[in-house]
């Protein structure tokens, strides 16, 4: 599963753009997941510019 | 409270502000809906913009305008610095806009054209019916409601989602997004009428890094990396801290920007039965600069001026709509996103021996007419190792066909 780290994150949108399940949602100024749509493939944690995404087990 | 609409926009940014201003300006109804509380807040963007592309649809007001550019500078990784100074051509460079005074502008003439506006207001859900959209369910302070629209304009951005609820993948492949950091920077010197752009792969990998004056001192002061080289410790935000600390180390930061750019190729397809796609939710930034801003007016129009007459005809299906997915692939616009997004796919492999080369070459050349097609294909003459590379993609033949 996908962990945001809130004091991190600009809510920029960049990760939404390239999940491939359509996990991700950028709500006014927060990240949503959906985890049962997330297949946990980890693009999303590669993508952040500002590393405010943790893959967690 | 008005349910039915004849154009339903999703997003107001630049292009959904102009799709819904040439709605309304051909008498149509018009609900532009934005998610966020204010338009144009938080910056998501570099903010430059060609003054001849922009000059396409508007006289830019002062108060849009942070700087005005006359020059250019490409600096090679070995830190020689390429000039570009197109005024002594006679042509003209581009402006470094105030987005958050700019996408309001624009959605004030929306609104001055007759567009009922909401903000803080999301779209959660198309309304399909037998395949196709009729409108959209929003969430308003909470609050839940249909709105139904006879054409729904998905201009949601670079994380859209609602094309992708309507059946049209959207995703991008995540070596094609460009993520960026940006500092909003003052108390630093630099020129405030050129901009810089910094390359090579140990500062800006599959990437730049940027400069854009927004005033004396001040400054647009950003990285931007292949989406497929970002790694922790290696972050656009850790390129550009180094970069800042290096070169800025008594700046000071007054924003913290964030933000993705999609630089693959456009959809496939960028209508659908009553919906059309416009500006960055179509994927038509530019893949070799990142820019957006003309596209997404220029594609926004062009939805208004199409979307309109299927009104009027009274069939917005996917056929109808056709042209303007056809139209703007056939503009300047379409053929340079073309052109830039197979050129994009040279530069991004290229080492940094192979970009010290060309900068130097090019230099050396007397550009006369400035642009990115005359300076690619000085480029290619000036430097046969390139060339071959290019011939190799199979691409030589197809620059040298525009």
């Amino acid at each position: 599963m996908i962990k945001v780290h809130r004091e991190i994150c600009a809510y920029c949108g960049c990760c939404v753009s390239v999940c491939p399940d359509g996990a991700l949602e950028l709500v006014d100024a927060y990240l949503d997941i959906d985890m049962n749509a997330c297949k946990d493939c980890g693009i999303c944690v590669r993508v952040c510019p500002l590393g405010a995404l943790e893959a967690k087990k | 409270m008005k349910r039915e609409y004849d154009v339903l926009v999703v997003g107001g940014g630049p292009a959904g502000a102009f799709a819904a201003k040439t709605f309304a300006e051909k008498g149509y109804t018009v609900l532009l809906t934005e998610k966020r509380p204010a338009i144009g807040a938080p910056v998501r963007c570099a903010e430059g913009v060609g003054k001849t592309l922009m000059h396409e649809f508007l006289k830019p007001e002062d108060s849009w305008v942070a700087a005005e550019i006359e020059k250019a500078n490409i600096i090679a990784p070995d830190g020689f610095t390429m000039e570009l100074e197109p005024e002594k051509a006679g042509s003209e460079v581009g402006y470094v806009l105030n987005r958050k005074v700019f996408d309001r502008d624009l959605v004030w003439m929306a609104a001055g054209a007759g567009a009922d506006v909401q903000v803080k207001t999301r779209a959660v859900s198309p309304i399909m019916e037998k395949g196709e959209v009729k409108g959209a369910i929003l969430n308003q302070g909470g609050s839940t409601y249909e709105i139904r629209a006879g054409l729904t304009i998905a201009a949601d951005g670079v994380e859209s989602k609602f094309s992708r609820w309507c059946g049209v993948d959207t995703t991008v492949p995540f070596r094609e997004i460009e993520t960026c950091a940006q500092y909003l920077m003052t108390g630093i010197d630099i020129d405030p009428n050129a901009t810089d752009f910094f390359v090579g792969n140990l500062i800006a990998p599959g990437g730049y890094v940027w400069i854009f004056p927004k005033g004396d001192k001040i400054a647009n002061v950003g990285v931007g990396i292949g989406g497929d080289r970002s790694k922790p410790g290696n972050r656009p935000v850790d390129y550009l801290n180094r970069f800042v600390a290096k070169n800025f180390p008594n700046g000071k930061t007054i924003e913290l920007i964030a933000g993705g750019v999609s630089v693959c190729q456009p959809l496939s397809c960028t209508v659908a039965n009553n919906l059309m796609i416009v500006g960055d939710a179509a994927r038509v930034s530019d893949p070799l600069t990142g820019g957006g801003i003309y596209a997404a007016l220029y594609t926004g129009q062009l939805a208004g001026d199409v979307g309109s007459k299927a009104l009027e005809n009274g069939d917005t299906s996917s056929h109808a709509l056709m042209p303007y997915d056809s139209t703007w692939r056939s503009s300047y616009l379409g053929k340079a996103l073309e052109r830039n997004y197979q050129i994009k796919e040279v530069f991004i492999k290229m080492n940094d021996e192979d970009l010290n080369a060309i900068i130097h070459s090019v230099s050396k050349m007397n550009l006369t007419d400035f642009n990115t097609l005359n300076l690619i294909k000085s480029i290619i003459s000036a430097n046969p190792k390139i060339a071959i590379k290019l011939g190799k993609a199979g691409l030589k033949s197809f620059i040298d066909s525009f």
